[in-house]
């Protein structure tokens, strides 16, 4: 723990080749952080209009939802909190399946069925908000 | 983890007293259960959410009907547990970035969870009672 750099011996292992060496998880780790530190401002605020604020839930319907995605400061929000949060919380499930999925084919399974949901739910969200249309009939 | 590493290299000999527990790790080991937890369980709301707000494709009555269930009171209180989950996620998140990034991040980083624990409750309080009001005035009058 006290040896100084210059006590050091010169690495024994080689060094890998160029070709194999990913930075992935590096990214990922950044990226986690990155989203994270804007989700923070994009979901507590969601949070807080959606929740707490002029009544919470009680006052929700559809022409609420309407009157909110007729301004695209909204709807930017919303497509960039659905983006971010799914891929937050896609990159974060990885890491837990890794992590406790012991057998090789329940691990690749059980993140490819993560996959196909983050697929699923970016694809559809982002549908919704770019389709939307508030005189759709009941 | 460097999180729970800073933690039992922390606590010294303590955490070796605990040696029968699943894990060594000392508080800052809760703190991250409670970040996956928190993490895995908001995940899965997402999942339900996205589906049930699709519903505006469908047609008014469609959603307002389901999101009528969001307003009744188990529902609302699993909300305020969705908040709760969040918003420790949130904070502790920061934490984590401090410890990660501020050089002082991981010497500091036990009084940091104390301190989003207090900010944590403060927060809810007021959540609580604005999440809750309709619903307790609706059972109970009011």
């Amino acid at each position: 723990m006290t040896t100084t750099p210059s006590e050091l011996a010169a690495p024994r292992t080689q060094r890998r080749p160029a070709a194999r060496r990913s930075n992935f998880e590096l990214y990922s780790w950044l990226f986690m952080r990155l989203s994270g530190l804007v989700l923070i401002i994009l979901v507590l605020g969601h949070l807080l209009i959606m929740n707490i604020l002029d009544g919470g839930v009680h006052r929700i319907n559809f022409a609420f939802v309407a009157g909110r995605w007729s301004s695209p400061f909204w709807q930017f929000w919303d497509l960039a909190m659905l983006w971010l949060a799914e891929l937050h919380g896609t990159n974060g499930l990885r890491t837990v399946i890794n992590d406790y999925a012991r057998k090789e084919t329940t691990r690749f399974w059980l993140k490819m069925l993560l996959y196909a949901s983050a697929v699923l739910i970016i694809a559809l969200g982002s549908f919704v908000i770019f389709t939307f249309d508030p005189n759709i009939s009941n | 983890m460097a999180t729970s590493e800073v933690t039992t290299a922390g606590s010294g000999g303590r955490a070796r007293k605990k040696a029968g527990t699943l894990y060594r790790g000392d508080i800052g080991m809760w703190s991250w259960v409670a970040h996956r937890i928190t993490g895995v369980a908001t995940f899965l709301f997402l999942f339900v959410h996205v589906l049930d707000t699709a519903l505006v494709r469908v047609s008014p009555n469609t959603y307002d009907s389901v999101i009528d269930t969001y307003k009744t009171p188990l529902v609302n209180l699993m909300e305020l547990g969705l908040v709760a989950a969040v918003l420790y996620h949130a904070l502790n998140g920061i934490r984590v970035m401090l410890v990660d990034f501020w050089s002082k991040g991981a010497k500091y980083q036990r009084p940091m969870l104390w301190a989003i624990i207090v900010i944590w409750v403060v927060v809810l309080i007021p959540s609580a009672y604005f999440m809750l009001r309709h619903n307790v005035e609706k059972i109970f009058g009011a």
